[in-house]
């Protein structure tokens, strides 16, 4: 079995962190779904979650946004660190969170409103809108997808292709200067060729953004990024519930080439369990 | 049981059935069909006699009966201009009430209230709906008109005197009026209003929703960016199929209104509208009288299906995905 390399081989000094936790689990309801995840996000570079289904990748980049908080029951433990800040610190409007810190949703989500209207939507609650024409039309450059829309900025967003409606929500995205972008499985909703324009995509924006993604394809963790954590759900002491932990962390060609864990080494070879 | 099978030759089982199973199916389908066509035949029949017992009426004052300014039977006069007025004033006035205090409600049980408020605040709010029409009637008449009465009189002896808001607030004021009526129906139509953008505002898919409040949307401004635009028709419908109810509101109406014919701007003054004059008037009326106000509902008729049609196709192309620019 022969494992793809990593295109992008990290620095060996540990480069800055963008985002660290300490002891993180989420709670759903009395169901702990994720356990005592400890990681730093190195800064400018882009860092993959893989694991299997219901290992509570999603659940966890959802915490670095605060999005969990608009699930009922779900409760976060632990610190997630951005700065010199706690997010879950009471002080901390979640709302000023989510500005810094973008998502990308699995499913394309562009509003039912114009090309120009979807980017300028979040511009115009940040207030924005001096040149507004001038910061949508960078944020659609940046996202690859002028060239493509330039001539029909007017028209619906759900006209787009599903490709495109993805670049268009990562333009939405980038066009209020958030510093990270989460991405939960990007591509999963997308054919191969609009997913190599989201991978490419991708490496333009490293350069700019700290890039959290999850997702279910170890080829394209491999593909595209610098880091990866490999979660694995684990069965619960006293029952049949699963809960996510952590297994490994490590520059992407590391966590591919030598795995520490066996369980990490099981899964990119294609042993599940 | 396989070797059974192996036996049939294939496709034996698709051969039609027996002809009583037929027959209950054919004759089903009629009955279904019958009852589909009756609707139909009952709207036109309805129409037809109408407006036939309507007809001396509107020979005797031709075009004259939907623009003439003038109701009185015992002069032989009957413009119907008055109630078109009352009606289409009065149930316009509830709507812009209604409105915002419909979409209000809708978004507090949807967005903002705990989750186990729901399904009580749905409750009360079609509560609302079930409660009859004559009861608000009696209720606006006996505790609301007199409750409203002193603050009525203030707003008309200041507002009321100034000059341009005169024509609006000025009084003299009644216990019933245009007001009134306005007020009641605004309390009748909130609750299909309500629960119509209710059910568009829950037709918003979530990660809509989601993705505003990813960009830094305030509750208010994931509203506003995501549930406003998706909902634009179902609300509109919503509004049309409200002011349909008001149009034809009729017992209520004529307990509050003042049974006034006159066009007047002044709010506070009474009036009269198409549905109360037949209510109030049609027991004792006879010869062409009982013919105009046959007319009036032949109109009233006419005014309310539009309303309603509009409603609906718009209703039917916000279920349609067809997203707005």
């Amino acid at each position: 079995m022969t494992v793809p390399a990593a295109l992008h081989v990290p620095p060996t000094e540990a480069p800055p962190t963008a985002l660290a936790t300490e002891g993180l689990g989420v709670y759903y309801g009395d169901w702990l779904a994720v356990d005592d995840i400890t990681l730093q996000v190195p800064r400018h570079h882009i860092t993959a979650f893989i694991g299997p289904s219901g290992c509570g990748k999603s659940t966890l980049l959802r915490c670095f946004n605060r999005m969990n908080d608009l699930i009922a029951g779900a409760r976060v433990v632990g610190r997630v660190t951005y700065g010199d800040v706690d997010l879950y610190d009471d002080r901390i409007d979640p709302v000023q969170v989510r500005r810094r810190i973008g998502m990308v949703f699995q499913r394309p989500n562009p509003f039912p409103k114009s090309v120009y209207d979807n980017v300028a939507y979040g511009l115009r609650v940040h207030a924005m809108t001096e040149d507004l024409d001038d910061r949508v039309e960078d944020a659609l450059r940046r996202a690859a997808l002028w060239d493509d829309v330039k001539g029909a900025l007017k028209k619906s967003a759900l006209a787009l292709s599903g490709g495109q409606q993805q670049r268009l929500c990562i333009a939405r995205t980038i066009a209020v200067e958030p510093d990270i972008v989460l991405m939960d499985e990007p591509c999963s909703a997308l054919d191969p060729i609009a997913t190599g324009r989201i991978e490419d995509l991708m490496q333009e924006l490293r350069r700019d953004y700290t890039i959290l993604i999850v997702t279910h394809n170890m080829q394209q963790a491999a593909r595209a990024s610098d880091y990866a954590a490999f979660l694995t759900t684990e069965v619960d002491g006293d029952g049949d519930r699963r809960r996510g932990k952590l297994v490994e962390f490590a520059a992407t060609n590391e966590l591919f080439t030598h795995p520490q864990d066996p369980r990490t080494e099981n899964y990119i070879t294609g042993r599940f369990g | 049981m396989t070797a059974k099978l192996a036996e049939r030759p294939a496709g034996a089982d698709l051969v039609r059935s027996g002809i009583r199973a037929q027959a209950a199916n054919s004759s089903f389908a009629f009955v279904v069909r019958a009852a589909a066509v009756s609707v139909f035949v009952i709207l036109v029949l309805i129409v037809v006699t109408m407006t036939r017992e309507a007809w001396p009426a509107f020979w005797h004052s031709g075009l004259g009966f939907v623009t003439g300014t003038d109701w009185s039977p015992s002069a032989d006069l009957y413009g119907a201009l008055p109630f078109v007025y009352g009606t289409m004033v009065s149930s316009l006035m509830a709507l812009v009430l209604a409105l915002p205090v419909s979409i209000g409600i809708a978004l507090f049980i949807n967005e903002y209230a705990p989750r186990r408020l729901r399904a009580p605040g749905v409750y009360l709010v079609d509560l609302l709906a079930a409660i009859p029409s004559v009861v608000y009637g009696l209720w606006g008449v006996l505790v609301l008109g007199p409750f409203l009465l002193p603050y009525v009189q203030k707003v008309a002896d200041t507002i009321g005197t100034w000059p341009v808001f005169s024509a609006v607030f000025g009084g003299p004021v009644g216990l019933k009026s245009m007001f009134l009526a306005a007020l009641i129906l605004t309390i009748m139509i909130v609750p299909i209003i309500t629960s119509i953008t209710r059910e568009v505002f829950d037709t918003v898919p979530a990660d809509q929703k989601a993705a505003a409040v990813a960009l830094g949307a305030t509750r208010w401004e994931m509203v506003r960016g995501a549930v406003f635009p998706h909902s634009r028709n179902g609300m509109v419908a919503a509004v049309l199929l409200g002011l349909g109810r008001a149009m034809g509101e009729t017992i209520a109406v004529a307990l509050v209104i003042g049974s006034t014919a006159q066009i007047t701007t002044r709010i506070f003054a009474p009036a009269d509208s198409m549905a109360a004059v037949i209510a109030n008037t049609f027991g004792e009326s006879s010869g062409v009288n009982r013919a105009a106000l046959i007319g009036l509902g032949v109109v009233l008729f006419a005014m309310t299906i539009v309303v309603n049609m509009a409603g609906q196709f718009v209703a039917r192309r916000s279920g349609r995905k067809g997203a707005g620019t």
